[in-house]
């Protein structure tokens, strides 16, 4: 796994020269220079492409700080002079100030990380450890789910959840989290689990540890990193998630910030991209946050099991 | 010391499996799961599969009318719109993301200076394509005065708006999914990795060249990463959602040429209570996602190469 974290430290083990060690001195310096003027050009290459990528969040960062009115004249990234009333704008164009709704948005998102992170491991060391009739019917199931679209089920949770009158609370989607409905987390700690030596826990079980006392004290330490890509993956779906905040948060109050954005797009319309711009930029911090933070969980994590 | 361990474990472990299993273990740590299962996932898809039989309102309660929705579907002259649309945002978009992946994986996998900044930059847009924010700062780019346009003004280019227009609104939707290219990237580069360097010292023995390595170590190697991300994006494309949404203003136009399936099928369920329709329209996007990811499988044998 560290080989993905180094990958930097190869160059220097690839040997420079010819596998004949025949060439000639002034041959070898001619291959050297031709090789740096390459790389260079690839270097070069792939930065102007990674600005292409992301000139459009860069562009996206720079007119939040400009007048509504510059926004459209200037394509430029540098702001003539800055100008922050775009977010003081922003935060309170709507019926509620804006940090009501990122609160709405950290609660939900903070319910699914702590649901997925106990009933995901909870079901993944059962399959990875515990020995019980239908193991294996109920791991099939259990991968079955990971690719069930949410469209299937949608309709009857909403007839469900209405029943229980749980429209505009945060449980129609912190509940499921409790009730292990990714099962993508489950095959992640299912795949983790395994990977720990079984020694450990039969060797604690020799001195009498019950599997409550195995699971808390012996796996989920070792499990770190895989609750760590849990975690940072709950956190970032649940904050862009919008299709089922959308279906069961329809008041205001309880609107979360990509509810929030979108009312926002479609009561000002294309008059104030500047304030619209301001509180997307706001939208997107803790995500960057994330990745800024949690890049080597990221990778590893889309590394090993394909995830976005 | 760890051999007596061992030792000890595996007579244990022997032991273990003569007695009859974790039974009530597995039923407490599973406990989450199933209820998840039952409540939240299975109950919801059986009381779907029996709404699609019925006319539903939400209001009133349902009568079964038989195959009637499904019926109504092929002569529904939007739900053939929004198949047409669905079918060529998802085999546009996904084979040139996972082209860009691909070409980008090739590029960056020579354990080069900088991976891990390259890596970062290029993945970046994965993480928040799927945000609201990002959508709204697409319908900006590509309106009729947005940066698009500016810059193709810059050229002496006139543009359009392209978000308006209905020949290209659903192209700025496939960029978009093609801009999150980065996800399958990440995968492809811990694929390179892991073919193995003797296969290339090996080949360059024989006197393999660059390019003939390529076609005959790189390519068949990565066959089964190529079959993977394909199998995933196509899943993950036939359920995008929020871009088509907030781009389209949550309507699908202009003249429905962003009506992706799945925004139908929402319009449907809880925007005009065709709750039965709707439902039918769930299991019809799970059968045509699961006949795909059929095929791909069966059509796999032909061109995936498996190692052993």
């Amino acid at each position: 796994m560290t080989d993905l974290a180094t990958p930097s430290k190869v160059t220097f083990a690839e040997p420079a020269s010819s596998p004949e060690g025949r060439a000639s001195r002034a041959g070898r310096t001619v291959r050297r220079v031709r090789s740096t003027v390459a790389s260079g050009l690839k270097h070069a290459g792939l930065v102007a492409f990674g600005f292409v990528m992301l000139y459009p969040l860069l562009w996206m960062l720079a007119s939040s700080v400009k007048p509504n009115a510059l926004i459209f004249r200037e394509p430029g990234l540098i702001p003539t002079d800055v100008d922050l009333s775009n977010y003081t704008d922003g935060w309170s164009a709507l019926l509620h100030p804006f940090s009501r709704y990122l609160l709405n948005s950290a609660i939900v998102v903070l319910g699914c990380v702590l649901g997925n992170l106990v009933s995901c491991s909870l079901a993944a060391y059962a399959f990875a450890r515990l020995k019980f009739r239908g193991r294996n019917f109920w791991f099939a199931i259990m991968l079955m789910t990971i690719m069930l679209p949410i469209h299937v089920i949608i309709v009857p949770q909403y007839v469900m959840f209405s029943t229980l009158e749980w429209i505009n609370t945060f449980l129609p989607l912190i509940v499921p989290k409790l009730l292990a409905t990714d099962a993508f987390f489950i095959f992640l700690m299912v795949q983790f689990f395994r990977g720990i030596p079984r020694e450990l826990d039969e060797a604690a079980r020799i001195d009498g540890a019950g599997h409550l006392r195995i699971y808390w004290q012996i796996m989920m330490p070792l499990a770190v990193p895989a609750l760590a890509t849990t975690a940072i993956f709950t956190f970032i779906w649940a904050w862009n998630d919008f299709f089922s905040q959308l279906i069961f948060l329809t008041k205001p109050d309880m609107y979360t910030v990509p509810i929030a954005l979108r009312t926002f797009v479609d009561s000002t319309g294309e008059s104030s991209w500047g304030a619209l711009f301001a509180m997307s930029i706001v939208s997107l911090i803790p995500v960057f946050l994330v990745f800024l933070f949690g890049q080597k969980y990221l990778v590893k994590g889309i590394a090993t099991t394909g995830i976005k | 010391m760890s051999s007596v361990i061992q030792e000890v474990a595996s007579t244990r472990r022997a032991a273990g499996e003569r007695r009859k299993g974790d039974g009530r273990m597995a039923a407490l740590f599973l406990a989450p799961w199933f209820a998840g299962l039952f409540l939240i996932t299975a109950g919801p898809m059986a009381a779907s599969l029996y709404l699609s039989f019925t006319d539903y309102d939400l209001l009133s309660s349902p009568t079964w009318v038989g195959l009637d929705n499904y019926v109504r579907m092929f002569e529904d002259p939007r739900l053939i719109q929004s198949l047409k649309v669905t079918f060529t945002y998802v085999f546009v978009s996904v084979p040139l993301q996972l082209a860009a992946a691909l070409a980008l994986a090739l590029v960056l996998d020579k354990g080069m200076r900088g991976l891990a900044v390259y890596r970062s930059v290029y993945y970046l847009p994965s993480l928040l394509g799927g945000s609201v924010a990002i959508a709204i700062l697409w319908r900006q780019i590509f309106g009729a005065d947005g940066l698009v346009n500016q810059v193709l003004a810059f050229f002496g280019i006139e543009g359009t708006g392209w978000v308006s227009h209905p020949d290209y609104a659903l192209n700025t939707l496939i960029i978009l999914n093609v801009w999150t290219f980065g996800a399958p990237m990440v995968i492809f580069l811990a694929g390179l990795r892991q073919i193995p360097r003797m296969y290339y010292e090996a080949a360059s023995i024989d006197g393999a060249g660059r390019l003939r390595q390529f076609w005959s170590i790189t390519v068949p190697m990565l066959t089964p990463i190529v079959f993977f991300n394909l199998v995933l994006q196509l899943i993950n494309a036939f359920q995008n959602f929020t871009q088509a949404f907030v781009v389209s203003g949550g309507n699908g136009g202009p003249a429905d040429s962003t009506l992706l399936y799945t925004l139908y099928l929402y319009r449907k369920g809880f925007a005009d209570l065709d709750m039965g329709y709707a439902s039918a329209m769930a299991w019809f996007l799970l059968l045509i996602i699961g006949g795909m990811t059929l095929v791909n499988f069966l059509a796999s044998k032909y061109w995936v190469h498996y190692d052993d």
